[in-house]
C-alpha cells in the first residue's frame, strides 16, 4: 500500500473508533439524532458521486433509492421481522438491481433525457408505494425500535455507528474507483462516449458496474432510516429534496474527487441542521436553493476546485 | 512484398449498407483491404466517407452487408471490442477525453485496449506511452491538459491515442484538415512512418498531393456508392471522379 | 365499474384537461423544446404567475385572466433576465451546461417554492370570478365552466403562438436558431437576442397559464413539482419544439389521466404523467411529433 492508502485508512479506523466512543461516552440522545442524519447525508452523497460525478450521469433518482431502501426495511421487518444486518443487506441488493435498471437507461438516454427520467422513475415508485396498504400507503406506517444490542445503549446509539461503518464502506469504495482503471474509463466516458468506446473502454458495462455501486449504497443507506425515524411514509421517504440536496451536496464539495461530496454533505448537513432547529425546515430549503445556484454559477467545480485553484496560484507565486 | 491477389484481405466489407431514415448513406460497399496497405479515401463531402468509418468502428449499427476483419465476423460487435482486436480511428472534429492530459488520454487506451495475458507495471507503461508520444513530436506536451492543445497538437494527440492501442489498422479521418502545408507534411511523415511498421492504414483526405504521395490504392466514394477504386494516378484520372470530386 | 358513460365522460374531461396541459406546457416546448434550455423550474415560474394572478385577484377584484395578461409583460421582462443569466454562466461557458443547468434551474425552483410560502403560507389558495363554480350539463354530463373557459384560452393561445412562430419575422428568427445558429449568424442577426427574445415569450404566456392553473383548481406552493411530469412529459411526447405537437401530446395525457382516475382512483394519478414520460424516452426518444437535436 502507498502512503496515501495508509493514511486513508488510519484515519477511517480513528473515524470509527472516534464514532464508536462517542456511544460509550455520550449519554445525551440528540448529538446522535444530529449526527446521524449527516452521516446518511455523507453515504448518499458519496454513492450519487460515484455516477453522477464520475460517470457524469446525473441522477435526480436519490430519493428513489432511499426510498426503496426504506420500505425494504419496513416490509422485511413487517412481514418476517428482520434483524437490521438482514434489511441493510437486502436493501442494497434491491438497491444493485434497480441500479442495474438505471444502467439500461443510459443505453437509450443521455445528458438531461437521462436526468428527467430519473425524476419519473422515483415518482412512478413512489406512487406504487403510496397504493401498497401492506407498508401502511399514503398514511405511512409506524415501527417499534427493537432493544438495542450489546454494547449499545440505545436503538439510536447503534444506528449512528452502522451508519458510520456505512460511510467508511462507501468513501473507501469511491476512493478505490476514482484511483482504478475503472475510475479512469468513467472519466473517459463522462468526457466523450463514443470516443471512449472507440479507445477500448467498455463503456456499458462501466455504466452498469456504477449504477449498480451507486445504487447499492444509496438503498443500503435508507433501509435504517424506518428504524431512526420508528416511521415511515412515502412522500416523506421519497421526497425530492433529498435528490436536490445530495446533488447540491456532491456540487458544492466537488464532483472529480471522493473527498468532495463528504465535505459537502458536512457542510450542507450540518447547515441544515442547525437550521431546521433554530428557524424552520423552509428557511432550510430556500438555503439549499441559494447555496445550490451560487456554487453552480461561482464556483462549477466545487470547494475542491477552489482548493486545488488556491494551491496553483500559491506555487505558481512562489516558482 | 508478395502478390496481394494470394493473400487474405485484413479487411473485406461486404455490401454494406447504411441509411438514415429513407436516406440511403451507404449503398452496398464492398471492398477489400489488403494487410500493410496504404489506402487512400476520398469523395466530395456528404459522400460517406465519415459514415464508413463510422461502420467500421462501430459507431453505427448497419442495416445490412458483413464487416470481417482478419477472417472475424465483426459486424455485431461493439466499438471497444474492435478496438480491442486491432481496429483504432480518429476523429474527423477531434475528441479528445478533455478533462485528462495528454498522457492519460493515452493511458485510458493502454489500460483498456491492450489485452495481455503478461502483467505490465505501471513503469512499462508509461515507457510505452513517452515512446509513442516521443514518435508523434508530443513528448513535450505529455503533462498538458488536452484543452491547452493547438489544432495540429489535437491530431496528432489522437493519433498518438490510436497508436496506444496497438492498432492493426488504422484510419485517419481527415487528419490533416486546417492544417498548415508544413503541419501538412509533418503529419503525412508521421502516418508514412507508421504504414513502416506493419500498420495497414486508411487515410481520408480532401489534399490531393497527400493522398498521391501517401496511397498505394484510392477508392472514390459518390453519394454513398464507389465509383472508382485503383491505382492513385488512375483514379484521379477517372472521369467520373474528376466530374463528381473536382467539380469540373 | 366501467360503463361507457363513465369513459365517455372521462374522455370529455381528459380532452379539456388536456388542452389546459397544453397551455401550461407551451413555454417549455419553446424554451427546453427549441432552445435546449433544461428549465425545470418553468412549472415553479408557473406557479409563481397563478399567485400574481391570486395577488391581483385578492386585491384589487381583477378578474383572473385579466390579471393574467397584466403580468404578462412583468414575466417576459423577468424571462429576458432570467436568459441573460443562463447564458452569461452556462452556455457562453460551454460544455456541460446541460448538468449544471438543470442544477441551477432546480435551485431557483426551490428559491421561488419558499419565498411563496413565505409570502403566502402553505394554504391552498383561490380566486373568484363569476364563471367558476358554475357548469353546463348535457344529459348526465356535467362539465364544470372553469375548465370550458381553460380549454377556450389554451387552444386560442397555442393557435396565436404557432402563428407566431410560422408567420412572423421574429417567430421565424427563433425556429431558424433551433436549426442552425451559425447560418443565422452568418445572415448578420445575433442569435443570443433571438433566443433571449424567445426565452422571454416563453415565461410570457404563463401569465395567461397561470391564471388558467388557479381557475381550474387551488394552487399551493409545491404544486410545481407534479406539473414537472406533466410539462416535460407533455414537450418530450410532442417531439421538441412543435407546437401542434404540444397540444395533441397535451390532449392524450388529460385523456390518460382522467381514464386512469375514473378506472383506478385518484391516488395513482402523480404517476401517469411520468410513466407515459418513461414511456416515450424509452421507446420513442425523438417524440411522436417532430424532431430531437
Ligand atoms: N448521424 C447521422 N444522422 C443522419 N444523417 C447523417 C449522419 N451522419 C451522416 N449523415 C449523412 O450521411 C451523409 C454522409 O455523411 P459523411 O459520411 O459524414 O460524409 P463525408 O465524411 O464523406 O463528408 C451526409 O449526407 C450526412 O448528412
Ligand atoms: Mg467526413
Amino acid at each position: 500500500m502507498n502512503r496515501g492508502g495508509t493514511q486513508f485508512w488510519i484515519g477511517a479506523i480513528l473515524f470509527l473508533v472516534a464514532t464508536f466512543a462517542m456511544t460509550q461516552i455520550i449519554g445525551n440522545q440528540y448529538p446522535f439524532f444530529a449526527c446521524y442524519v449527516i452521516l446518511q447525508f455523507i453515504v448518499l452523497a458519496v454513492a450519487w458521486n460515484i455516477l453522477g460525478g464520475y460517470a457524469g450521469y446525473v441522477n435526480f433518482g436519490t430519493s428513489a433509492f432511499f426510498g426503496v431502501g426504506v420500505y425494504t426495511a419496513v416490509f422485511l421487518f413487517k412481514a418476517a421481522g428482520a434483524p437490521l444486518a438482514v434489511q441493510i443487506a437486502a436493501a442494497a441488493v434491491v438497491g444493485a438491481l434497480m441500479g442495474f435498471a438505471l444502467g439500461l437507461l443510459t443505453l437509450r438516454m443521455q445528458g438531461i433525457f437521462f436526468s428527467i427520467a430519473t425524476i419519473a422513475l422515483t415518482i412512478v415508485i413512489e406512487t406504487s408505494i403510496t397504493n401498497w396498504r401492506y407498508v401502511g400507503g399514503a398514511a405511512g406506517i409506524q415501527m417499534q425500535q427493537p432493544v438495542a444490542m450489546e454494547p449499545f445503549n440505545s436503538y439510536v446509539q447503534m444506528l449512528f455507528f452502522i451508519q458510520a461503518l456505512l460511510v467508511v464502506l462507501a468513501v473507501a469504495t469511491s476512493r478505490y474507483i476514482q484511483n482504478s482503471w475503472i475510475g479512469r474509463g468513467l472519466q473517459a466516458l463522462k468526457d466523450d462516449e463514443l470516443a471512449a468506446e472507440c479507445t477500448g473502454v467498455p463503456t456499458l458495462r462501466l455504466k452498469l458496474l456504477a449504477c449498480v455501486i451507486s445504487g447499492a449504497l444509496m438503498c443500503a443507506a435508507g433501509a435504517p432510516a424506518a428504524m431512526y425515524l420508528q416511521y415511515a411514509d412515502p412522500s416523506s421517504a421519497f421526497n425530492l429534496n433529498y435528490s436536490v440536496s445530495v446533488l447540491a451536496m456532491s456540487l458544492i464539495g466537488g464532483t472529480a474527487h471522493w473527498a468532495g461530496p463528504v465535505i459537502g454533505a458536512i457542510l450542507l448537513g450540518t447547515t441544515q441542521q442547525l437550521l431546521t432547529v433554530t428557524i424552520s425546515s423552509e428557511v432550510n430549503v430556500l438555503v439549499l436553493g441559494v447555496m445550490l445556484v451560487l456554487f453552480v454559477v461561482g464556483a462549477p467545480e466545487g470547494i475542491i476546485g477552489l482548493i486545488g485553484k488556491a494551491r496553483r496560484n500559491r506555487n505558481e507565486g512562489e516558482g | 512484398m508478395m502478390s496481394p491477389e494470394t493473400e487474405a484481405p485484413l479487411l473485406r466489407i461486404s455490401t454494406l449498407t447504411k441509411r438514415f431514415g429513407g436516406f440511403t448513406a451507404l449503398d452496398t460497399v464492398s471492398v477489400d483491404i489488403r494487410p500493410g496497405e496504404r489506402f487512400g479515401l476520398i469523395g466530395p463531402n456528404g459522400s460517406g466517407k465519415t459514415t464508413l468509418i463510422n461502420c467500421i468502428s462501430g459507431a453505427f449499427r448497419t442495416e445490412a452487408g458483413t464487416v470481417i476483419f482478419r477472417d472475424e465476423d465483426i459486424t455485431r460487435l461493439p466499438p471497444h471490442i474492435r478496438t480491442r482486436r486491432g481496429i483504432a480511428r480518429s476523429f474527423q472534429i477531434p475528441r479528445p477525453f478533455k478533462s485528462m492530459t495528454v498522457a492519460e488520454n493515452l493511458m485510458v487506451a493502454l489500460d483498456f485496449a491492450v489485452v495481455t495475458d503478461e502483467v505490465v507495471s505501471s513503469a512499462q507503461r508509461r515507457d510505452t506511452m513517452m515512446s509513442i508520444l516521443t514518435r508523434m513530436g508530443l513528448a513535450s506536451k505529455a503533462y498538458v491538459s488536452t484543452a491547452k492543445l493547438s489544432q495540429v497538437e489535437l491530431r496528432k494527440m489522437e493519433l498518438a491515442r490510436a497508436m496506444a492501442t496497438h492498432p492493426k489498422l488504422l484510419i485517419s479521418d481527415e487528419a490533416m484538415a486546417g492544417l498548415s502545408s508544413s503541419e501538412v507534411d509533418e503529419v503525412l511523415d508521421l502516418l508514412m512512418s507508421l504504414a513502416g511498421q506493419d500498420i495497414t492504414i486508411i487515410m481520408i483526405e480532401h489534399i490531393m498531393q497527400a493522398v498521391m504521395r501517401f496511397s498505394d490504392r484510392v477508392m472514390c466514394l459518390e453519394a454513398g456508392k464507389i465509383i472508382a477504386i485503383g491505382k492513385p494516378a488512375e483514379v484521379m484520372a477517372n472521369q467520373r471522379v474528376q466530374e463528381a470530386y473536382l467539380g469540373t | 365499474m366501467f360503463s361507457f358513460d363513465l369513459l365517455l365522460d372521462a374522455v370529455v374531461s381528459g380532452v379539456l384537461l388536456g388542452c389546459f396541459y397544453a397551455a401550461v406546457s407551451l413555454g417549455l416546448s419553446l424554451s427546453f423544446g427549441l432552445l435546449d434550455v433544461p428549465n425545470v423550474a418553468h412549472p415553479a415560474f408557473l406557479v409563481m404567475a397563478s399567485y400574481g394572478v391570486f395577488f391581483l385577484n385578492e386585491s384589487y377584484g381583477v378578474d383572473p385572466l385579466l390579471a393574467g395578461l397584466l403580468i404578462t409583460p412583468l414575466l417576459f421582462v423577468f424571462g429576458l433576465v432570467a436568459y441573460r443569466l443562463y447564458y452569461q454562466t452556462f452556455e457562453k461557458r460551454g460544455s456541460d451546461a446541460g448538468v449544471r443547468g438543470i442544477a441551477f434551474f432546480f435551485g431557483i425552483a426551490f428559491i421561488i417554492e419558499v419565498l411563496l410560502i413565505l409570502q403566502f403560507g402553505v394554504d391552498q389558495r383561490s380566486v373568484t370570478a363569476s364563471y367558476i363554480g358554475k357548469a353546463w350539463r348535457i344529459g348526465d354530463m356535467r362539465i364544470p365552466f372553469r375548465l370550458l373557459v381553460a380549454f377556450a384560452v389554451a387552444a386560442a393561445l397555442t393557435i396565436l403562438l404557432t402563428l407566431y412562430l410560422s408567420r412572423t419575422f421574429m417567430g421565424r428568427a427563433i425556429r431558424a436558431v433551433a436549426q442552425d445558429q451559425e447560418a443565422l449568424r452568418l445572415m448578420g442577426a445575433d442569435p443570443i437576442r433571438i433566443k433571449q427574445w424567445a426565452f422571454g415569450i416563453s415565461t410570457a404566456v404563463l401569465g395567461i397559464a397561470g391564471a388558467l392553473l388557479i381557475i381550474v383548481a387551488p394552487v399551493n406552493p409545491t404544486l410545481d413539482r407534479s406539473y414537472i411530469g406533466r410539462t416535460f412529459c407533455v414537450v418530450v411526447m410532442a417531439g421538441l419544439g412543435s407546437m401542434s405537437g404540444t397540444l395533441v401530446a397535451a390532449i392524450i395525457l388529460g385523456v390518460a389521466e382522467a381514464i386512469v382516475l375514473t378506472m383506478f382512483g385518484a391516488s395513482w394519478a402523480p404517476a401517469i404523467s411520468f410513466a407515459m414520460l418513461l414511456g416515450v424516452l424509452a421507446v420513442r426518444p425523438q417524440g411522436l411529433f417532430g424532431r430531437r437535436s
